[in-house]
C-alpha cells in the first residue's frame, strides 16, 4: 500500500516535471510551429540562473523564490533574442529552424561549460523543502510536491493568459489564422515575439525547478528535450490540455513500467506505447481545428 | 487545406527524427575492429636521438567526460613538469603532445593512432571510460605501443600493451564487500548506470554475495545520465536492505542522492557505498546530500604519507588551493613515474625492452608503495574505505592491512570461478 502510494506519487511527480518542461514548448512548437531544439538549453539557462542567484542570496529559500521569476526572465530574453535574430527569418522553413536551433543549443551548452565549468554545480534546496511528509506511510518528498504545485501554477497562469486577456486572444487569433488576424489589425510580429518570450520563459522556470531534484550541468537540457517533444506531439500539437494529459499519462506510465520492469526497459516500453499511439492517432490526443485555408 | 495537413504531419515527424538523433548522441559505441584502422607496420618511429622524447596524453577535454578527464590531464601535466625539473627520463626532457578524446571512443582510437604513428610518442597516458579503453586497445596492440590507463575498471582484461594503474575489481569492489560483511551487512541493494562497468561489477557482487550468504534484494540500472530516480529510490526504500552498493556514473549521482535523501534515507539508516564518487565529484553532488556516505577507492587526498603531502602541495601550488586530488588523478600521476622507472630499468625507450623490464618496478606513490605485476600489467594497490566528511574530503575509515596483488580475472577467488568465462 505504502509502495503503491509512493509509486502513484512518483508518476504524478514525473508528470509534473514533464509538464513544466513541455508547457513552454507547447506554446512555441504547438502554437507557432517552431521546432526549437534549444528549448532544453533555455531550461539549462534557468537552472544556472538559480545557481547564480544563490551565489548572491545565500539563503536557499529566498534565492529559490527570486530564482523563479529571474529564471523566467533569463529564459524569456534568450527566447526573444533567438526569435528576433534568427527565427523570424525562417518561419515557413521548419527544417531550417530545426537545424539552426540545434546549433544554438550546442553553442549555449559550450557557453555554459566555458562560464561555469564542465562539472555540475550544486544548487542547495531550501531547508523547508528538505525532507518529506508521510501519506499513509509513504514518504512524499517536499521538493516533488513543490514542483507539482509550481507546474499547476504555471499551467493556470498560462491558461488564464490565453483565455482571459486581450494578449491571449491575439495569440490565439494568430494561431488560428495568421493572415486573417493580420488583416484584422493584430500585429503578428508582436504576438510572435510575446509568445516566444512566454514559452521560453516557462522553460527557464522549469530549469529552476529541476535543480531541486537533479544536477545542474551544461547537459541538463538534453535530458529533457526529447521527453518534452514527446509530450507535445502525443498531446496534440497546439493543445495545452493535450500536453497536460499527455504529461501526466506519460509520467504515470513510465513509473508503472519502470516499477514492474527496470528503468531502461521501462523507457523502451513507454516509447513503444507512444509510437503505437501515434500510429493510431497521428494528430495526438487532441487536434487543433483551425479555420486556416492555407 | 492540403498544405496544412502536410505541415502538421511533418512537424511531429521532424521532432521525432531529431529526438532519435539526440538519443543516439548519448550512446555512441565504437567498433573496436574498425576504429583506428589506419594501422599498418608495427615498426616504431620513436626518435630518441635528440635531447627530448615525446609522450602522448589522451583525455577528453570536451564532451560529457571532460568533467572527470580534465583533472587527470592536470595531474599528468604536473608529473611531466616534475620529471622534467628533475632531469627528465634517461636524461631526456619529456615533450608532451596532448590530444582530446572528446568523450567519444572512436575519437580516442583515432587520436591514439595519431599519437603513435604521426607524433611518434614513446608512450601514451590517459583514457577513462572502459569503452574508450576498449576502442584504443586494438590500436595499441596493432602498433605494439604502450598505453597507461589510470582509472579503476571492471577487470577481466589484460594486454601486454596496456598498463593498468587504477584498481581492478579485487582492489576496490571486493575489499568494499569485505568491509560491509565485516560490519555485519546481511543484505544489499545494487544501483548502477546501465553500461559495462556497473553490470560487470554487479555480476561480481552477486557471486560474492551468494558465496558469503549476503542477500541481494534488488539490482536496478538507470540509463546513463538519467535524473529520474523516484521509482528506484522507492524500490530501495521498500527493500529495507542493510546497505546500497552504488555504481552510478556522473550526474546521475546528484539526482540519486538528492532523491534518496528526500524520502528520508540517510547514511545512518541505509549507508550507500559508491565507487565513482571521489573528492572531485562531491561539490557537484552536493555535500549536504552525501556527507557521511561511504566510498571505495585506493587513494584519498587526506592520506597521511610523505609522498601524498608532496603531491597535494605541488598540485595545489600549480592549479590553485581550491582544487582537490582524487584517486584517478593519483593513479595518472603515478603512471608517468612508473613508466619513467620502467624506462630507466630497461635503459631504453623501446617498447619490448620496457615491457620486459616492467615486472617488479615500484614507485613510492601518494597512496603508498605500488609495484608492477608483469604477469598481468596491473599494479599492487592498497584498498581503502572512506567516509565523506564535513569539508567534502574523504576520511579513511578502513584500510587493507597490506597492498593487494592485482587479480583482474579473479583467479584466486573460488566463488568467482564462473565469472571470467
Amino acid at each position: 500500500m505504502e509502495l503503491l502510494i509512493g509509486q502513484m506519487f512518483a508518476g504524478l511527480s514525473l508528470g509534473s516535471v514533464l509538464l513544466l518542461a513541455a508547457l513552454g514548448l507547447s506554446l512555441t512548437f504547438g502554437q507557432m510551429g517552431v521546432i526549437n531544439m534549444a528549448h532544453g538549453e533555455f531550461m539549462m539557462a534557468g537552472a544556472y540562473t538559480a545557481f547564480v542567484v544563490q551565489q548572491v542570496i545565500s539563503d536557499a529559500g529566498a534565492s529559490l523564490l527570486v530564482s523563479i521569476p529571474a529564471g523566467f526572465l533569463v529564459g524569456g530574453v534568450l527566447g526573444l533574442v533567438l526569435e528576433a535574430v534568427l527565427l523570424r527569418r525562417m518561419y515557413h522553413r521548419p527544417l531550417d529552424t530545426l537545424l539552426v536551433t540545434f546549433g544554438v543549443a550546442l553553442i549555449l551548452q559550450q557557453a555554459a561549460r566555458d562560464i561555469f565549468g564542465a562539472p555540475s554545480v550544486d544548487v542547495r534546496a531550501p531547508v523547508w523543502l528538505q525532507g518529506n511528509i508521510e501519506l499513509l506511510g509513504a514518504p512524499i518528498p517536499l521538493t516533488r510536491l513543490f514542483i507539482l504545485g509550481l507546474a499547476l501554477v504555471c499551467l493556470a497562469g498560462l491558461v488564464l493568459l490565453l483565455k482571459a486577456t486581450p494578449l491571449g486572444r491575439r495569440i490565439r487569433a494568430v494561431v488560428l489564422n495568421r493572415d486573417l488576424a493580420e488583416t484584422s489589425g493584430v500585429s503578428t510580429r508582436r504576438s510572435d515575439q510575446l509568445t516566444f518570450f512566454i514559452g521560453s520563459g516557462l522553460a527557464g522556470v522549469a530549469g529552476v525547478a529541476v535543480t531541486l531534484i537533479g544536477s545542474t550541468s551544461p547537459y541538463l537540457g538534453t535530458n529533457y528535450i526529447v521527453d518534452a517533444f514527446l509530450v507535445v506531439v502525443a498531446g496534440g500539437i497546439g493543445q495545452i490540455k493535450g500536453a497536460v494529459i499527455a504529461a501526466f499519462a506519460l509520467g504515470v506510465l513510465q513509473s508503472v513500467f519502470e516499477y514492474s520492469t527496470t528503468a531502461s526497459i521501462g523507457k523502451v516500453l513507454l516509447l513503444i506505447v507512444i509510437v503505437v499511439f501515434l500510429q493510431l492517432r497521428p494528430q495526438g490526443i487532441f487536434s487543433l481545428k483551425t479555420r486556416s485555408l492555407a | 487545406m492540403r498544405a496544412t495537413v502536410t505541415k502538421r504531419a511533418f512537424l511531429p515527424l521532424a521532432a521525432a527524427a531529431m529526438a532519435t538523433v539526440l538519443a543516439g548522441c548519448g550512446s555512441q559505441i565504437a567498433d573496436p575492429a574498425s576504429a583506428g584502422s589506419t594501422t599498418g607496420s608495427a615498426t616504431s618511429c620513436v626518435n630518441t636521438s635528440g635531447s627530448s622524447v615525446k609522450v602522448g596524453f589522451i583525455n577528453s577535454l570536451s564532451g560529457t567526460m571532460a568533467i572527470s578527464e580534465s583533472t587527470v590531464f592536470d595531474s599528468l601535466s604536473l608529473a611531466a613538469e616534475e620529471i622534467n625539473a628533475s632531469g627528465g627520463v634517461l636524461g631526456k626532457q619529456l615533450e608532451v603532445i596532448s590530444e582530446d578524446g572528446a568523450s567519444e571512443p572512436t575519437k580516442f582510437a583515432e587520436r591514439a593512432g595519431k599519437l603513435i604513428q604521426q607524433d611518434c610518442t614513446a608512450a601514451v597516458f590517459g583514457g577513462w571510460t572502459s569503452s574508450s579503453r576498449k576502442a584504443m586497445l586494438p590500436v595499441f596492440e596493432a602498433n605494439d605501443a604502450l598505453l597507461f590507463y589510470p582509472v579503476q575498471y571492471e577487470g577481466l582484461e589484460s594486454s601486454k600493451n596496456i598498463f593498468y594503474t587504477g584498481a581492478t575489481t579485487n582492489q576496490q569492489i571486493i575489499p568494499a564487500l569485505d568491509y560491509l560483511a565485516e560490519q555485519g551487512t546481511k543484505s544489499l541493494f545494487l544501483v548502477g548506470s546501465d553500461y559495462v562497468f556497473p553490470r560487470t561489477a554487479n555480476k561480481i557482487i552477486q557471486a560474492y554475495a551468494a558465496a558469503k550468504g549476503i542477500k541481494v534484494l534488488g539490482e536496478e540500472y538507470a540509463p546513463l545520465g538519467s535524473t529520474e530516480f523516484s521509482t528506484i529510490v522507492n524500490k530501495v526504500r521498500d527493500s529495507k536492505a542493510d546497505a546500497v552498493f552504488n555504481t552510478l556514473n556522473g550526474d546521475s549521482n546528484v539526482a540519486f542522492f538528492r532523491q534518496y535523501k528526500s524520502v528520508g534515507l540517510t547514511a545512518d539508516s541505509m549507508p550507500v557505498v559508491s565507487v565513482s564518487i571521489a573528492e572531485e565529484e562531491v561539490p557537484g553532488v552536493g555535500l549536504d546530500n552525501v556527507q557521511g556516505q561511504l566510498t571505495a577507492w585506493d587513494y584519498y587526498q587526506t592520506l597521511d604519507t610523505p609522498a601524498n603531502k608532496k603531491f597535494v602541495a605541488a598540485f595545489k601550488a600549480k592549479f590553485g588551493a581550491g582544487r582537490v586530488t582524487s584517486d584517478p588523478m593519483e593513479a595518472a600521476y603515478t603512471s608517468l613515474y612508473l613508466w619513467k622507472a620502467m624506462v630507466e630499468k630497461a635503459a631504453s625507450f623501446d617498447v619490448d625492452k620496457v615491457q620486459a623490464a616492467a615486472d617488479g618496478v615500484s614507485f613510492e606513490a601518494p597512496e603508498g608503495l605500488v609495484t608492477v605485476n608483469g604477469g598481468n600489467n596491473h599494479i599492487t594497490k592498497t584498498p581503502r574505505i572512506g567516509k565523506i566528511n564535513a569539508d567534502g574530503l574523504i576520511d579513511t575509515v578502513w584500510s587493507s592491512p597490506a597492498a593487494v596483488e592485482p587479480d583482474p580475472f579473479l583467479a584466486t577467488y573460488d566463488w568467482a570461478k564462473d565469472l571470467a568465462k
